[in-house]
């Protein structure tokens, strides 16, 4: 079971991951992109942090689409609206709810996925986002159906984020900015797909720190 | 690098509390969010055209505002795409009623945020439309990368387009005529040095004092290849093959069905330009470049231009999309038509822009 509370906690710890990797994530964009993606990330949920007050004593569903429409309205670049359309559709999914259960998590994380996927039409191998949140996905509903608890199931989730994205060195990018570079783009780690599995990661450790 | 700021963050703020004051009589500035609209805004009956991306292209979009051009104006910070949150309030704030048109640089980030603009404006019960500016002949296919970028073609569209809107055309049919426009022009661009982005501080790639950069775009990004440097006849050359000798071009885009609420993909190819036609050559600073070299690269692309059989029936010549500081041009050439020629030729009055008032 993952309570409100635990849910405003991990966007709080987010906030904190995503500051802290400012320049690692510049620094991935730089090698292949326009060195701004820590930027927008750490600009986004500055504000995020600002608004949650405001919203935390509602419910998740409405909790998570404050998120969204903060990100759009702030973060900018390719990972504005893709993130938040994130967060907006695993709100949409999860209206009036005040806890979680384990097909509530999934959920959450699949409808959000769906949301980068309508927006920015990425498919795996492109060197996105994508490639971290696919496998995640599938590793978390294999876990369940598994019957493996919620903080194991997010363990094994995680696993796969972090292959996925290290799997997204080798590849050649095929949408967003770094396309333009052809060749030029292998070699180097996803900066989107490296957020996405920070945002995984900080979620299990939230749900471990209870 | 020594540059005329007061402070990184005041960059884009203060660029547009200068237009604002400068040209009250055009223009005004809303802020927070960030968008330039036309002082008579909104125009009852007309479609709105806005447009919009990272600053550091003046005078595009802003200086573009006024009357037979766009109705507002969505900068971003510099070199970032704006949010959805300016071109979505700007709509509310310019729409005549007839509806709006966005004209959208084709960058992943441009995009996305306009997307959802479109989408919050419709439902607003604002008609929308969307259509992509994707004219860099530097970029080869589509099918491996994110597709040709926006860049000269730009400027003359949002010309084209908001002579036709004040003509009161329709949404359908001006979108048309828009995506028409777009597939008719092709562009290059070339840098002789990088440009310098204020939040960075340092010029955004090296590039020796005996090289230049070919077909770049207009963020300071990597071009296609560096070559030795050469005289302007033999760049104005390179550019002109790129652009004359570039074959089909193939790309998908989506565009808003208003019917159905949802997007619609189309495949859209552009054919090559040939002998016979009549073009629009667009010479431009990317900044940095003086208007005399323009004028010496504009001679050479004219006499290759004669021996190609392409008629130069119009021109644009001096720094309308830049790239900050950056020394270089770019080169477009977009053939024309009886239509495209009424609506460049009507009459414009923008900050950057203006003739036949
Ligand atoms: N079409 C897409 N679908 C999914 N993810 C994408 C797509 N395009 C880019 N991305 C992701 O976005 C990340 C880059 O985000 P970033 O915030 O740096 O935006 P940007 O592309 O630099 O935008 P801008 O050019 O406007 O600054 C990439 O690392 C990639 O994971
Ligand atoms: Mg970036």
């Amino acid at each position: 079971m993952v309570t409100r509370d635990q849910i405003v906690q991990w966007l709080n710890n987010l906030a904190e991951v995503l500051a802290e990797n400012k320049e690692y994530l510049t620094d991935l964009d730089s090698a292949i992109g326009d060195a701004d993606h820590g930027i927008n990330m750490n600009r986004g949920f500055k504000k995020v942090i600002e608004k949650l007050p405001s919203v935390a004593d509602t419910d998740i569903g409405n909790i998570l689409k404050t998120t969204g429409m903060t990100l759009i309205s702030s973060v900018g670049g390719a990972s504005g609206p893709l993130y938040g359309t994130f967060f907006m559709r695993s709100g949409m999914a999860l209206q009036a709810k005040q806890e979680l259960d384990d097909g509530d998590l999934y959920q959450m994380l699949e409808s959000g996925v769906e949301g980068i996927v309508q927006r920015g039409r990425p498919v795996l191998g492109d060197k996105t986002m994508f490639d971290a949140w696919s496998p995640a996905l599938e590793a978390l509903k294999a876990a369940t159906a598994n019957g493996d608890n919620t903080i194991t199931a997010l363990e094994k989730s995680v696993m796969a984020a972090e292959q996925g994205m290290k799997d997204t060195i080798p590849m050649q990018a095929r949408k967003g900015r770094a396309s333009y570079l052809g060749e030029r783009s292998i070699g180097h780690q996803d900066p989107g797909a490296t957020s996405s599995y920070l945002m995984l990661k900080t979620l299990l450790e939230t749900l471990q720190a209870e | 690098m020594k540059k005329l700021i007061n402070a990184i963050d005041d960059v884009v703020k203060e660029q547009l509390e200068g237009m604002a004051v400068a040209h009250p009589d055009l223009i005004k500035v809303h802020f927070e969010p960030n968008f330039v609209y036309r002082a008579d805004a909104p125009v009852s009956g007309k479609v709105a055209v806005i447009s919009g991306g990272g600053s550091g292209h003046e005078p595009m979009h802003g200086g573009f505002v006024g009357m037979g051009m766009l109705d507002a104006a969505c900068p971003g910070e510099v070199f970032t795409s704006p949010t959805p949150d300016q071109m979505y309030e700007a709509a509310k704030m310019v729409d005549g009623g007839a509806g709006v048109l966005y004209l959208v640089k084709n960058y992943t980030g441009d995009v996305l945020n306009f997307e959802t603009a479109a989408e919050l404006a419709f439902a607003e019960g604002v008609k929308v439309q969307s259509i992509l500016i994707d004219d860099d002949t530097a970029v080869k296919d589509s099918l491996y990368t994110a597709g040709r970028r926006g860049v000269g073609t730009t400027v003359l569209v949002e010309k084209i387009v908001g002579g036709a809107a004040e003509a009161k055309y329709p949404l359908d049919k001006l979108s048309d005529l828009a995506r028409k426009a777009n597939m008719y022009g092709r562009s290059i661009g070339i840098a002789l040095t990088s440009c310098t982005v204020p939040a960075a501080g340092k010029p955004t790639f090296d590039l020796g004092p005996n090289e230049f950069e070919f077909g770049i775009g207009i963020h300071g990004e990597p071009g296609r290849e560096r070559f030795d440097m050469k005289t302007a006849d033999e760049i104005t050359e390179m550019m002109a093959a790129a652009i004359i000798d570039d074959g089909p071009y193939t790309r998908t885009v989506r565009e808003w069905d208003n019917d159905s609420g949802e997007w619609v993909e189309k495949k859209l190819t552009d054919d090559p330009l040939k002998s016979g036609d009549e073009v629009i050559a667009f010479v431009n600073s990317m900044g940095g470049t003086p208007v005399s070299e323009l004028y010496a690269i504009y001679r050479k692309l004219a006499e290759i231009c004669k021996g190609k059989g392409l008629k130069i029936v119009r021109n644009l010549i001096g720094p309308y999309i830049t790239s900050l500081d950056m020394a270089g041009c770019s080169i477009t050439l977009m053939k024309t038509d009886a239509e495209i020629l009424k609506f460049w030729d009507a009459p414009v009055k923008t900050p950057g822009l203006r003739w036949g008032v």
